[in-house]
């Protein structure tokens, strides 16, 4: 299903929609380029999973993995845009993350689609202009 | 007391021994020529490096300050934050010194490392000043009274300012790191090009999040860069070069306006900066400036000492063990951890 932003702040509320309905254990591939949304999406989701206001949802980039706990369900943010090949996920100990009971989230997931569950949520995210962007829930 | 500092936490390696406060050796191995081809750091690389780096590094570190293991009285380690396998390989090598030698080890937060570093050049800086600690990881300013006694003013709340000089060189295809490499392309284009505006978190807070006054947003920035690139069709020499010396213009404005106006609100001495991006030149002419007409006394350290290396760490360590405060063999490495919360 498609639906229009026109501004990071309704990006933040589609995701809190969307958030209500999480039970835990979901995983979330976020895909799209640099600036359509997707950390902003994940601040969304913080903010429906009643993650503390102090703890700041920040791009991953360059830590790769994010956690931000303390809210109803705990929430793993991923980054692989940095990784250069699948076996590194690995390395950052990602299977104990996708079968935990909290949420997971992963933006530029489409870097190794093959390495993620078949069950994901699959999001994509597109710059239709300065401000809008066509978030499409696959 | 000769203290030997390991950092291994993100793509540099680096190893060091100060007596006092004072620097006898410091190494670094730097891995940017392998993570060039990838236009970021890789992990496993990364780990896979430090890990061959190390030992040469600490021989060589011991031989320049001509000792061996058995003059040193303390080893210290960054614990937190940054990638965990790369982390670990200096935790290891730093345990198993510890152990065998019989010395106290000492967990050191690389963001606590960065906030001192002036220390190591200055001596001495002023308190209370405002530190900024600006890196590819990190965009912090904190509020610091004395050793150990920090308090976060502001962070980014979402790209890092060194993230966004990272994404925009890819961009524009100048290359890894982008601190750099944008830094080079600048100085032939014109700053005044193109204006970004500031974010303003007033009227447009992010819902969830409790602000502090002195946050920072890098996002929205790296966005617009994107969209003055896809809409330009001649992409010449000119125009890539005027974009990103706007860019990282508008970003030093940024910093150096927020750590200013933390500086007056909280009644500071002295500003202070450290961290990868505080090796620009821009950001660096543009504090002086701006803290010389407020008359503010500012400490910027140069740029070995704003990058990574392991004398801060050894500093650190060196003031905490006199402290008596030392960590045991439990000691683990931690991928997020902040300081002054």
């Amino acid at each position: 299903m498609k639906h229009l932003t026109k501004s990071p702040e309704e990006t933040q509320k589609l995701a809190e929609e969307f958030a209500r309905n999480l039970k835990g254990g979901e995983i979330i591939l976020l895909n799209g380029d640099l600036g359509a949304g997707k950390t902003c999406f994940v601040q969304g989701l913080a903010s429906a999973l009643d993650i503390p206001p102090t703890v700041y949802v920040r791009s991953p980039t360059f830590a790769l993995i994010n956690e931000y706990l303390g809210g109803r369900l705990s929430l793993y943010h991923f980054d692989f845009y940095r990784l250069g090949d699948p076996s590194e996920l690995d390395s950052l100990g990602i299977e104990e993350y996708l079968f935990s009971d909290g949420v997971t989230a992963i933006e530029w997931a489409d870097k190794f689609p093959d390495e993620l569950p078949e069950n994901a949520i699959s999001i994509n995210f597109r710059v239709i202009d300065e401000n809008s962007r066509e978030i499409n829930f696959l | 007391m000769k203290i030997l500092g390991i950092e291994s936490s993100c793509d540099e390696t680096a190893v060091a021994i100060i007596d006092s406060g004072k620097i006898l050796s410091s190494l670094i191995a730097t891995q940017h020529d392998v993570h060039e081809r990838f236009g970021g750091v890789v992990p496993e690389l990364a780990s896979r490096r430090h890990m061959e780096n190390i030992v040469p590094l600490v021989s060589g570190a011991l031989q320049e300050a001509s000792m061996d293991l058995d003059d040193i009285e303390g080893i210290a380690v960054t614990n937190a934050p940054g990638l965990v396998g790369s982390l670990l390989v200096g935790i290891s090598m730093a345990k198993g010194i510890a152990y065998s030698k019989n010395l106290p080890l000492i967990g050191v937060n690389h963001l606590e490392g960065h906030l001192n570093a002036a220390m190591l050049e200055f001596g001495n800086v002023p308190t209370p000043y405002v530190g900024l600690v600006v890196s590819g990881g990190h965009t912090s300013l904190y509020f610091v009274e004395g050793f150990g006694k920090y308090r976060l003013l502001g962070a980014t709340r979402d790209d890092a300012a060194g993230e966004a000089f990272d994404k925009v060189a890819k961009l524009l295809e100048l290359g890894y790191p982008g601190g750099p490499a944008i830094d080079k392309v600048s100085v032939n284009g014109n700053a005044k090009a193109f204006s970004f505006t500031k974010p303003q978190f007033s009227n447009r807070t992010l819902k969830g999040v409790t602000p502090r006054e002195f946050d920072f947003s890098f996002s929205g920035i790296k966005t617009a860069v994107l969209h003055l690139y896809k809409k330009q069709n001649d992409l010449s020499k000119k125009f890539i070069s005027d974009l990103a010396a706007s860019f990282q213009e508008s970003v030093a404005k940024i910093l150096v306006d927020q750590l200013i106006a933390a500086a007056k609100t909280s009644g500071a001495e002295a500003v202070v900066i450290s961290g990868g991006v505080a090796a620009n030149r821009r950001l660096r002419s543009l504090l002086k400036e701006r803290a010389d007409t407020e008359k503010l006394k500012s400490f910027i350290p140069s740029m070995e000492f704003c990058t990574d290396n392991a004398a801060m760490i050894a500093y650190i360590g060196e003031r905490r063990l006199e402290l008596g405060d030392k960590s045991d063999f439990t000691l683990n490495a931690v991928g997020n951890q902040e300081i002054g919360i």
